[in-house]
């Protein structure tokens, strides 16, 4: 029968095809800047990457995980087989046995994509992925009936001309999608692409259950700074852009989609991709940016990419919150890519929208985002009868107080941080006037310089005393400090040896030492709303949640919280920029606090608690986890 | 506009009020933001004083890709070197702040640049909205918001007032990469201000305004209104040779002229 040639002509004419487009894709990848990356270590770490770290977060969905296992794995296993045996025409009944196993399973699994299918949620993206389980059913099918032969279970040439004509046409429309879909473009391009994406990430530390979050540093002194066309993305960001499955978990969690703000960070990748392979986004088939048309933007690999394939805007409204990256099965870095595009914005054109332009001339002429004398950086510290470092040189403990010293609700926090660490007998510094700002607005807003400025000297003052912990009541600043000074911190070595700590952690340490005698708490139902800068980019969770429940505060968690809390609307600038949506995302964050029936939210950031009581009244009352804490304090009598 | 006439935008190093630290002087950068509206990118950025001062390139961040500056001490009589520059580089349209955040800050250089080069002043403008043929449309700024349009005719020195449009944003990038022209232009020292002994200066008391409005739209304005003499007269009709007549009374009932 024709099969004798039909099958293996297809099967090698397809996957010749295959190659081809792998290398066009490549090149594509490879328009992109030079970045370091051990490309012998990661393709050896790829598997175990893929099996432990990409799998964790997918197992967050059981129902996907268990569909894609089965799947992907039954993919992978049984085309390996169709090679042997129907390529190289091996005449083997175990391996063809082996083959039929592995198919049923991708058979059993690819049911599940269909189910799904069947009444997708809005995050999926529909189009060519709706055709996916149809395909998946259509390879695994064909090849069980054409691989019966060779495991002896049926006659050799059965069937007739119809079966064959049939089959035939199956064949070819299968591995069209499975061999020439994966490196063309087509849905199963993210098995290619994710592969190697795994190997060559950019942050290989993620791996293994590490965390890394602090942004890169922009090269200062260039003929351009930041991203304004695709090729000046890194490589391996452009081929962390491709590995995309357009599931839509990041859509899924972005506070601005939510908010109806320009940004759904699923449609940016794809307009990545769309910007480095050339085109328009018209075949985009989830969700658009919010009251944003599809169909009109526009890319290539050297056009800059706002004007045409993305409007400002959407850069603007992201929160860098981070939800997204966490969430994301295919680990890939939404906010680095959102920064870096925000770099060439403010850097090179000036254009940081509302009130950013006069936020980072403020903070350049004057330390402070909104402009204040710096010597009046410790007024609200006249009475707290602080030691300065420049008078005692050295400390336990230095508090890094930032630029809540301004402002006179953040007074509050910073008072009663004070008042439990005088309780418990802490020897505690700060710098005064010599603090300057941490330079964490400046750099979300792109101003990479005028971060590194201040990074650069806040190290120098730090570098001339000598404390053996940091603690800060701001996350933001805790993130810059412990995450982000390191990059230029090496002449210096001014925080080679500190301890970077929230003050949640460090109260936290207090309290189980027995150094806070504390009376327990009576007001009522407490939930806690987790900041982002302290949770997903510090995974800090615990310490807040010891120190509400050593007040004996059985905590009524919001349905996303820990990891999955969602953004208080107050990071990388998004206040400063300001762009309009159809809701605030402090409302939404506030009707999550409703819903526990809290009369409390506790929080532990200046900013989440700006934004939270910025929320109109009636609401359930905001206060930092110190404040609560220093409202329980059981003082001595002296 | 023609490509033939030439704007100018002097710049001087600003203060900040708060921290005391250089910066890109406010009203400076609001005559760059106005040259960059009638010349573009062939506005001609000049600045006397030290070429590697790094405020400078705040200005040229605005979008301009090069600028000039006329290299001179402290202490420098800047007056005859920029006086020679304009004339020397034919210009026509010549802005700048109303007075200098640092050094002697006495706003005389307009007038005394004026009066060297015998050029019409027009101070504290809000807006030049075309300049043709010669000649040049101009909106003055006057309190509350009031504007008076004058036309006047090239070349001739202007004063940008605060009401004038926002200067842009500074994008570092553009900033760091602008060339610097640097002219070693002869040094007139200034004996007299290296004499003098300068220290801060006090915030003078203010006088307590008591302000009998009777409901929120007065009091409002008298918040925000720049104080208006009471006297005087607006001449809007007459020949120019009454109104120059009413002047010279004024002048002499005022006794400052006998
Ligand atoms: S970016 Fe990640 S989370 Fe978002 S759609 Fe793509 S794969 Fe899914
Ligand atoms: S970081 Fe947050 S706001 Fe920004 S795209 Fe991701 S989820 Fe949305």
């Amino acid at each position: 029968m024709m099969f004798d040639w039909l099958t293996p002509t297809l099967i090698a004419v397809l996957l010749v095809l295959a190659g081809i487009g792998a290398v066009r894709r490549m090149n594509l990848w490879r328009a992109g800047q030079a970045d370091k990356v051990d490309l012998i270590a990661g393709l050896m770490a790829m598997p175990k990457r893929y099996l432990h770290d990409l799998h964790h977060v997918v197992e967050r969905d059981k129902y996907i995980s268990r569909t894609h296992v089965a799947t992907g794995g039954g993919f992978v296993l049984a085309m390996l087989l169709v090679v042997f045996v129907h390529l190289f025409g091996v005449d083997s009944k175990v391996l063809a046995w082996l083959l039929l196993a592995a198919l049923v399973m991708m058979f059993y699994g690819a049911v599940f994509v269909f189910k799904r299918r069947l009444n997708p949620p809005s995050r999926l993206s529909k189009g060519p992925w709706m055709r996916l389980p149809k395909s998946l059913l259509t390879f695994s099918i064909t090849f069980f009936v054409l691989t019966l032969p060779a495991a002896g279970v049926l006659p050799e040439g059965f069937g007739g001309g119809l079966l064959t004509v049939v089959l035939s046409f199956c064949i070819l429309a299968s591995l069209v999608e499975m061999l020439f879909g994966m490196t063309w473009g087509g849905p199963m391009k993210h098995a290619f692409a994710g592969a190697l994406h795994l190997a060559f990430h950019r942050r290989p530390e993620r791996f293994g259950g590490g965390r890394s979050t602090g942004l890169k540093a922009a090269v200062l002194g260039e003929t351009s700074h930041g991203v304004a066309k695709p090729t000046d993305f890194k490589w391996n960001q452009l081929l962390g852009f491709d590995a995309c499955v357009q599931c839509g978990r990041c859509e899924a969690v972005c506070p601005a989609f939510a908010a109806g703000q320009p940004l759904n960070p699923k449609k940016l990748i794809q307009d990545m991709v769309v910007g480095f392979a050339g085109g328009t986004d018209e075949k985009y088939a989830g969700s658009p940016y919010p009251n944003v048309e599809v169909g009109n933007a526009k890319g290539g690999p050297d056009q800059i990419i706002t004007d045409g394939l993305i409007h400002p805007d959407t850069l603007w409204s992201c929160t860098t919150c981070r939800a997204c990256v966490e969430e994301c099965p295919m680990m890939i870095e939404h906010v680095d890519a959102i920064v870096d595009m925000r770099r060439f914005l403010t850097l090179e054109k000036g254009d940081t929208p509302n009130k950013g332009a006069q936020v980072l001339e403020n903070i350049i002429a004057t330390d402070n985002p909104n402009g204040f004398s710096p010597s009046s950086r410790t007024h609200w510290a006249a009475d707290q009868n602080l030691n300065l470092m420049k008078d005692v040189q050295q400390a336990d403990v230095l508090f890094w107080v930032s630029d809540g010293a301004f402002d006179m609700r953040s007074q509050r926090i910073l008072r009663a941080f004070v008042k439990l660490l005088k309780a418990a007998n802490v020897d505690v510094a700060i710098l005064g006037d010599e603090e300057l700002d941490s330079g964490d607005v400046a750099r979300r807003l792109g101003d990479d310089a005028t971060f590194q400025n201040l990074a650069k000297r806040n190290l120098a003052i730090l570098s001339q005393y000598r404390f053996k912990t940091i603690v800060t009541t701001d996350p933001h600043a805790f993130h810059c400090l412990r995450n982000e000074y390191a990059d230029f911190d090496s002449d210096l070595n001014a925080l080679a040896s500190v301890e970077v700590l929230h003050h949640t952690t460090f109260l936290n340490r207090l309290v189980q030492e027995g150094r806070l005698q504390l009376d327990t708490f009576k007001g009522g139902k407490v939930t806690y709303h987790d900041p982002c800068y302290l949770g997903r980019y510090n995974g800090e969770y615990d310490a807040p949640r010891e120190l509400l429940a050593s007040l004996g505060i059985d905590v009524a968690e919001m349905e996303r919280s820990g990891y999955r809390s969602r953004c208080c609307g107050g990071g990388g600038g998004a206040p400063i920029t300001d762009i309009p949506g159809e809701r605030r995302i402090a409302d939404m964050r506030m009707e999550d606090v409703v819903s526990t029936g809290a009369e409390l939210v506790a929080v532990g950031c200046q900013q989440c608690t700006a934004m939270l009581e910025g929320v109109v009244e009636p609401r359930p009352v905001v206060k930092d986890i110190a404040e609560i804490l220093a409202g329980q304090l059981i003082e001595e009598a002296h | 506009m023609q490509p033939s006439v030439n704007v100018v935008s002097l710049v001087s190093v600003g203060r900040h009020p708060q921290s005391d630290r250089s910066r890109r002087a406010d009203q400076d950068a609001r005559a760059v933001e106005l040259g960059l509206k009638l010349a573009g990118k062939n506005l001609t950025l000049v600045h006397a004083g030290d070429p590697e001062n790094p405020v400078l390139r705040q200005y040229a961040g605005m979008g301009l890709d090069a600028f000039t500056v006329l290299r001179q001490k402290s202490y420098s009589d800047v007056l005859p070197i920029i006086g020679n520059f304009l004339t020397e580089n034919n210009a026509h349209v010549v802005l700048m702040g109303i007075r200098a955040e640092s050094g002697e800050s006495s706003g005389m250089l307009p007038y005394l640049l004026a009066e060297k080069l015998g050029w019409p002043l027009l101070s504290r403008v809000a807006d030049i909205l075309h300049v043709e043929n010669g000649k040049a449309d101009v909106l003055l700024a006057l309190p509350r918001g009031q504007r008076r349009a004058v036309t006047v005719s090239l070349p001739f020195i202007a004063t940008v007032d605060n009401a004038a449009k926002d200067a842009r944003q500074s994008a570092y990038g553009p900033g760091i990469r602008a060339s610097i022209t640097v002219l070693d232009a002869e040094q007139t020292a200034d004996n007299m201000a290296a004499s003098w002994a300068i220290s801060p200066a006090k915030p003078r008391a203010k006088r307590m305004k008591v302000v009998k409005a009777k409901n929120a739209a007065d009091r409002f304005k008298a918040a925000t209104a720049k104080p208006v003499g009471g006297g005087g007269n607006v001449l809007k009709q007459g020949t120019p040779a009454e109104k120059a007549q009413a002047i010279f009374d004024l002048l002499l009932e005022e006794k400052v002229i006998r």
